[in-house]
């Protein structure tokens, strides 16, 4: 599995980074960061609630 | 076993609640039907990137085709719920009776309208994608000075984006302070900062008297007197749930669809969104919340609530959160603030306008309010979650720093 942000989209409001703050972070240049891309797989669940909750649609789960 | 679901109102609550069903395995039909013509679209980008002419209107929708069709949806759009008889188990459906199996309501809200400007052609509300391209039309054919009445959110975005256009705009608040209601007065303030220091002319504390005019050529005239000229005039007064067509259903109507805890609203009905007023067990108010995130948690919690038995339902109990642009500034708010919380900035500085804050009341925290802060907004989330208290969220906060 890997999570690709699509960063034109992503408005880093940080909802993603409060459900699975070990993939993503919202540093305080107001970047959002993808701390590991291919996360394991017992994470999918909480990837895929981040990819349902990101207002913007901007997470994409492949693989 | 439920065979079939019924959901009314295609928007951001009633779609997720669709595709929830869907991604819990329930293989039954699921019929959604919607009044609006347009593909199902999200509402946000409307005071935003839309009618700023960034997005083009296809990029507001909510759910790609390709992602919609495999979901095997009966998807009804262009067609109105115009009645309701829950003790039958009867939807209707432009006039036509319907059974139904388990219902669910997602109508929404729409504008508040200023009473004496009704059908007046230069005065704009904002809730539709045809509201936002005909406010955006006037500003693509030049329209450059606009009076916002109603400094809520959306007004605020909307004066936002002219100023981004270019356009000279006043925003009229009756209130005495803007945003006051939300945010409390310091706060409040802060906001009314921020547009003034973008160049808008802010008018608070006094209501307006009359609008009068045409397209291009419109007066507001305010109780004190005096008058403000405008190519166009936007209204954001707030809004009325859609419960109209519910009269006589058998449900409880008070402003918005009443709901047990669970978002039950009569056995095998529920409802989501911002037609929905139910409980919230951790802050033990009866209110709706008006918030993207409420509409697509509660369309997915009323969704499991139709599968559910009654022994096994959970009450809906979410922090509320919300999110508004405005300029280059990203505001944030999680949690629900009281008139007389006592407010502490806990990170960055207010005259910054780049600060997170937090609310407390009796030794608890009640809300955290971020500008250009998501971080710390989200942790103050997790931490109103937990149900902390004061001391232990500055302690968290002290590490901001
Ligand atoms: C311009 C704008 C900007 C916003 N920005 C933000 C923001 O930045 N942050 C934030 O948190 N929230 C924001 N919101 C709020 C958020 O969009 C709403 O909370 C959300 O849309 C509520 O979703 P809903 O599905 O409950 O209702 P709605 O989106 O109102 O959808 C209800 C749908 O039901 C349809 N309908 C009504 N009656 C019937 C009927 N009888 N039969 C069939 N269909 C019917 C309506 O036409 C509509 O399509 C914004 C809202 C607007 C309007
Ligand atoms: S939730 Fe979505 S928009 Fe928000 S920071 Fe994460 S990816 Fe970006």
């Amino acid at each position: 599995m890997r999570i690709v942000v699509d960063y034109d989209l992503c408005e880093s409001n940080a909802i993603c980074m409060a459900i699975a703050p070990d993939v993503f972070e919202v540093r305080d240049d107001d970047f959002l960061y993808v701390l590991n891309e291919a996360p394991d797989e017992d994470r999918r669940e909480a990837m895929e609630e981040a990819v349902q909750r990101c207002p913007k649609q901007a997470i994409a789960i492949e693989g | 076993m439920r065979r079939s679901i019924t959901i009314v109102g295609a928007s951001l609550a009633g779609l997720r609640a669709a595709e929830s069903l869907r991604r819990d395995g329930f293989a039954g039909r699921i019929s959604l039907i919607g009044d609006e013509s347009h593909q199902p679209y999200d509402r946000p980008p409307l005071s935003k990137q839309v009618l700023a002419g960034d997005w083009e209107p296809e990029r507001a929708v909510l759910t790609p085709a390709e992602k919609l069709e495999p979901l095997g949806l009966d998807l009804r759009l262009g067609v109105r719920a115009t009645g309701l008889d829950v003790a039958v188990r009867e939807l209707e459906v432009d006039g036509v009776p319907e059974p139904f199996d388990g219902l669910l309501i997602a109508t929404g809200a729409r504008c508040r309208t200023l009473p004496g400007t009704e059908g007046l052609e230069g005065v704009h509300t904002l809730r539709t994608l045809d509201d936002c391209l005909a406010i955006r039309a006037e500003l693509d054919a030049g329209a450059n000075r606009m009076v916002v009445i109603g400094a809520g959110f959306i007004g605020a975005e909307v004066a936002s984006v002219a100023v981004g256009r270019g356009a000279a705009v006043t925003l009229v608040e009756a209130l005495p302070a803007p945003f006051a209601r939300v945010l409390g007065e310091e706060m409040g303030a802060v906001v009314a900062d921020v547009h003034a220091a973008n160049g808008v002319d802010l008018r608070c504390g006094v209501g307006v008297s009359t609008v009068s005019g045409v397209p291009g050529a419109m007066t507001v005239e305010l109780v004190d007197g005096s008058g403000v000229d405008a190519d166009l005039v936007v209204v954001g007064i707030g809004v009325v749930p859609n419960t109209d067509w519910l009269e006589g259903s058998g449900l409880t109507l008070d402003d918005g669809v009443v709901c047990d805890p669970t978002c039950l609203a009569a056995p095998n009905v529920v409802a989501a969104g911002d037609v929905a007023r139910w409980t919230n067990p951790r802050t033990g108010e009866s209110a709706r919340v008006e918030h993207w995130d409420n509409a697509v948690e509660q369309g997915r919690h009323a969704a499991r609530r139709l599968l559910t038995t009654d022994e096994e339902a959970e009450a809906f109990a979410p922090v509320p959160w919300f999110w508004s642009d405005q300029y280059d500034r990203k505001i944030q708010l999680a949690g629900r603030p009281n008139p007389d919380d006592e407010v502490r900035v806990v990170d960055g500085s207010t005259d910054e306008h780049r600060f997170a804050a937090f609310y407390g009341c009796q030794g608890r925290l009640t809300a955290v309010l971020g500008m250009n802060r998501p971080r710390q907004v989200m942790q103050g989330r997790a931490l109103l979650e937990q149900g902390a208290g004061w001391d232990e969220a500055l302690e968290v906060a002290a590490e901001w720093g």
